[in-house]
């Protein structure tokens, strides 16, 4: 694909203070490069979501973003627990969220079904132990 | 409805924003369940919550929260006001519930933002 734009962010988990830092530079970068409004919201929930999953479940990740004229692609792939079951972790509900987590108003079940709410296309992969890796892709249309 | 109409209506204090009070609200979303605001909510709505974290900021600036109100009485600490300074996001505080301060702007003409699968259809204010 020709690329307009690339750029990768490295995010820490457990560090709840910087979380959302790569999610609101991204959309920034999409507003900047003109990309539709709506989808620029789109992209940006589920970046969000998958940052604040890293900081939450991983130990550090790493997002990549790129921009091409017809599609914008977002990988973040963590070290990490990984998910044992990816089907459970997709219900809208299921969560092992500590009480650390819900008292920042997440961990209630909602994180990759939202991803998956806010993506065209969403991959994912992931191995108990090692780490999880994320495809988030939106079609600009 | 305009941002100071809001201030009024739920007699808030002002956290940050006072210069910003003319923006205006298009609807409203209350929760304390930032997955929930990211989920279910629209651009341009002011946010009702008593989560006064960081990450209530980040939430609202992702999703295009046009102001927040802490309900309960929840005050919000300086790392949280300048977070929100950051991202032009109005802070305002009111002593009254979410329920009550959710009633009020409803009964007001403020129609909800949240977009629910089982309420299509009751979305719209009084």
């Amino acid at each position: 694909m020709d690329e307009l734009y690339s750029q990768s962010f490295t995010i820490q988990g457990r560090n709840f203070f910087d979380a959302g830092k790569a999610s609101t530079e991204i959309k920034t970068i999409l507003k900047q490069l003109g990309i539709d409004p709506a989808i620029v919201r789109r992209v940006a929930i589920a970046t969000y979501e998958a940052e604040m999953n890293v900081v939450m479940y991983a130990e550090e990740a790493i997002l990549t973003l790129e921009v091409a004229p017809e599609v914008i692609k977002i990988v973040v792939d963590d070290r990490g627990a990984g998910i044992p079951d990816i089907d459970l972790a997709m219900r809208e509900g299921y969560s092992t969220a500590t009480p650390e987590m819900r008292e920042m108003g997440f961990g209630a079940g909602m994180g990759l079904p939202n991803i998956k709410k806010n993506s065209d296309e969403l991959k994912i992969a992931s191995a108990v132990g090692k780490g999880t890796r994320l495809e988030i892709t939106m079609y600009i249309r | 409805m305009q941002l100071s109409e809001v201030q009024r209506l739920l007699t808030c204090d002002v956290f940050w924003g006072k210069e910003l009070l003319g923006r205006d609200i298009k609807s409203g979303c209350a929760s304390d369940l930032m997955s929930d605001v990211l989920a279910f909510s629209q651009s341009g709505a002011l946010l009702l919550t008593g989560l006064v974290t960081l990450q209530t900021i980040q939430t609202a600036f992702i999703a295009e929260i046009r102001a927040i109100v802490f309900v309960r009485g929840k005050k919000p600490d300086d790392d949280v006001i300048s977070l929100a300074k950051d991202r032009e996001i109005p802070l305002l505080g009111t002593s009254h519930s979410m329920y009550e301060a959710s009633g009020i702007l409803y009964q007001k003409g403020v129609p909800s933002t949240m977009e629910c699968p089982s309420a299509v259809g009751l979305t719209k204010g009084i």
